[in-house]
């Protein structure tokens, strides 16, 4: 029975070979590319095969009288017995339908592609804000907290919510329907589709994780084309996903020393976060290199001034001579509002004047503008990600709020210009939900007694905000009841975390647990997880996010979107196709 | 939390080599505390603190958490303020907060539970420094170190 068991097996697997030993192509199928923009082209086939025997056309052409050069062919690929072609650096000017073929002599695969072009440029410069996971509970709840709500009517709306464009978009990659920021913000450089960890390249079977087919990025080619500015601007370390997708390339966004060697080479103009720890030369204490390099002093001597804290930045970005600003405000990430202005938390004592989102935005802007020629300008809010993860809601509020004020920034300075398109949007979203209030004087001992819905959530009673846009305290009797659809094991306390960002679970040999410093906090809910035992928090949700944009050329955004499109129509707004 | 740790915690010990465990009073040795490794913080560096520079190559008794183990065979652990598990730093992509000790041990022990807190008695020894076998670069050590829990 087991015998028969097996060669049954054997047959299927004989019979199933054609379709599992089809060669993979990069760029993939459906892929849409910007006229002109390069790319890697990749044919990996599933084994040996001799190169007079290869054939990759382009609608019916030799691929090499296509791109103007023949590929590379690789005949043992990672010293492995499986051959792989590679074409670096290729493009196509013309738009049109491209269906590329490549064949060993035994097995074919094709792949089809649209180049596009779109119009003529409409505006000279663009401003992508991402939120980092911002779901729609984050903007609805920075809207409550920041602006206040009775009898069902806010008293004021948020910056973003007076943008008069707005779209969903799907966020999935080419390997699952779940992102990760790096493989979402690589669609919205590249307007090329990837996988979780990767940062504009195809997730190929390359070793080497700088060695995967890379695609160009939207800075590269406003720089090689149209000679703008291009700047970045987070509160995470410079080199996390979404910063990093604007100037580097690797199969693995973690590669933070070659991704601070590739901010570098990329001729980024103003780039600004924390994460000094990977530009310290080894030998200095809170360094992480691994290497005796002086990245601060590398940067220095490519003409970047470098800005340590508020009032550094403030005082290098007035200066009309500065062209190139490097600003590194912490050694990890930057502290969020929450912790800079009201609870003193974080490393807040050890980074006192790190600047608010808004100052970096400020002065990337004085920047930027000396550039007749425009500027790509890239800001994350990236905290809402980072606070969403460990179900710290109030936390990610706060950085919500502060996206909207930096929104602000940027959208008072483009009133009056009438040439910047401004694209506020999140990366993915979380499970995240407001369902009512909790209430510390309902009845009850268990907190969950004191949960209010329907009539009786009322409103919730935070103090109104400040000149900030924030209220002073989130730690008030009747406050937002705010769950997360995903999350290990914890407790959960329906109460803020004031001492700092909330830890939900604790590692005990392989798996998570909840942290009972929660678990010890009156009438806090012990909740069993519904993820895998080895997962220690909250995780990304497949749920479309809102696109949301202002400005000449946004208004091709509406309905659905794939994130790819984010590109698309910053590029075709820039008329980088023409 | 403390039942479970505790069973972890004693699976570890008992699984130690017998005399591993001192009592923190079996050396003299002067009490330092994460928050006086480093005099000052700047996105530059950290500087070592005048106490951390007055007792390098003494004797000193610190308090943490045991980090899990780097690899098999290092020969050393990791000395942190919090538990990894739930130090936000440890969960971003950043690999290690600034102010870690590096503890290398008299003789080897099995890792803790790294929710257990430890004291650890070494001679203290500041500066750069490459684990020849490793590759792990560290700027605070503790040499000829033995601990207990703490």
């Amino acid at each position: 029975m087991r015998r028969h068991h097996l060669a049954t097996l054997a047959v299927m697997a004989v019979l199933a070979a054609p379709a599992v030993q089809a060669q993979t192509i990069f760029p993939v199928d459906r892929a849409e590319i910007l006229a002109g923009s390069r790319f890697d082209l990749k044919v990996e086939f599933p084994g040996l095969v001799a190169a007079d025997r290869v054939a990759v056309t382009v609608n019916g052409r030799p691929v090499a009288g296509v791109f103007g050069r023949a590929p590379d062919f690789i005949e043992r690929e990672n010293d492995q017995p499986a051959s792989s072609i590679v074409l670096r650096d290729a493009s196509l000017a013309t738009p049109g339908v491209y269906n590329l073929r490549a064949t060993d002599g035994e097995h074919t695969a094709s792949v089809t592609w649209e180049v596009y072009a779109g119009g003529q440029r409409q505006a000279r410069n663009v401003i992508l804000f991402v939120g980092d996971g911002m779901t729609v509970a984050n903007v609805t709840a920075a809207r409550i907290l920041s602006r206040g709500i009775s009898e069902g009517r806010y008293n004021g709306r948020l910056v973003i919510d007076g943008f008069p464009v707005m779209a969903t978009v799907g966020t999935s990659g080419v390997d699952s329907i779940a992102t990760d920021s790096a493989n979402s913000a690589a669609a919205y450089n590249t307007g090329h589709k990837s996988g979780v960890n990767a940062l504009n390249v195809y997730p190929s079977r390359a070793r080497d994780t700088l060695a995967h087919p890379r695609v160009e990025t939207l800075a590269q080619i406003v720089q090689r084309t149209r000679g703008m500015s291009v700047g970045v601007v987070t509160n995470t370390e410079i080199q996390d996903a979404t910063p990093a997708a604007v100037f580097a390339h690797t199969r693995r966004r973690s590669d933070y020393l070659p991704i601070t060697d590739q901010m570098l080479a990329s001729g980024v103009d103003v780039l600004m976060g924390g994460g000094s720890a990977s530009l310290l030369p080894q030998g200095t204490p809170g360094s992480r290199r691994r290497d005796q390099r002086n990245m601060l002093d590398a940067f220095r001597q490519q003409g970047y001034v470098f800005a340590e804290d508020a009032g550094s930045l403030a005082e290098a970005a007035a200066q009309t001579g500065t062209r190139r600003l490097l600003g590194l405000f912490n050694l990890s990430n930057m502290d969020g509002p929450l912790d800079r202005f009201y609870l003193r938390r974080g490393t807040v004592e050890r980074f006192p004047n790190q600047p608010d989102l808004t100052e970096q935005v400020r002065a990337a802007l004085q920047v930027l503008e000396r550039n007749p020629g425009g500027f790509y300008l890239m800001v994350e809010s990236g905290l809402i990600d980072k606070d969403n993860h460990p179900l710290d809601w109030e936390r990610s509020v706060y950085n919500t709020i502060m996206l909207d004020n930096a929104v602000r920034v940027a959208r008072d300075w483009a009133a009056d210009r009438n040439d910047t398109m401004i694209v506020v949007v999140p990366d993915h979203t979380h499970g995240m939900a407001i369902i009512g209030t909790v209430d510390d004087n309902r009845p009850g001992r268990d907190m969950r007694e004191r949960v209010g819905t329907y009539a009786e959530a009322g409103f919730p009673n935070y103090p109104p905000a400040d000149a900030r846009g924030y209220p002073p305290s989130v730690d008030v009797s009747r406050r937002l009841a705010v769950f997360y659809a995903a999350y290990p094991d914890y407790c959960e306390t329906f109460r803020p975390s004031l001492d700092g960002q909330r830890v939900p679970a604790v590692r005990q040999g392989e798996n998570y647990v909840a942290n009972e410093d929660l678990c010890r906090q009156a009438g806090s809910l012990r909740r069993e997880g519904n993820m895998p035992r080895s997962v220690n928090q909250g995780v990304h949700a497949v749920d479309d996010g809102i696109l949301r944009a202002w400005g000449p050329g946004s208004e091709r955004f509406h309905g659905f979107v794939d994130n790819t499109y984010v590109f698309r129509g910053m590029a075709e707004a820039l008329g980088l196709g023409q | 939390m403390a039942s479970n740790v505790h069973r972890c915690g004693r699976r570890a010990i008992l699984g130690a080599p017998a005399g591993l465990i001192f009592s923190s009073g079996a050396r003299a040795a002067e009490r330092i505390g994460f928050d006086d490794l480093y005099g000052a913080w700047s996105v530059t560096g950290l500087r070592f603190s005048d106490k951390v520079q007055r007792l390098a190559g003494q004797d000193v008794t610190m308090r943490g958490f045991m980090a899990p183990p780097l690899s098999a065979e290092a020969i050393f652990f990791v000395l942190t303020r919090e538990p990894l598990s739930i130090c936000p730093f440890c969960s971003s992509d950043a690999e290690w907060p600034p102010d870690i000790v590096v503890v290398y041990l008299r003789r080897r022990a099995l890792p803790l539970d790294p929710s257990m807190r430890i004291e650890v008695t070494g001679r203290l020894e500041a500066g750069s420094w490459t684990d020849p076998e490793t590759g792990f670069v560290s700027q605070l050590r503790l040499r000829n170190a033995s601990f207990a829990r703490g």
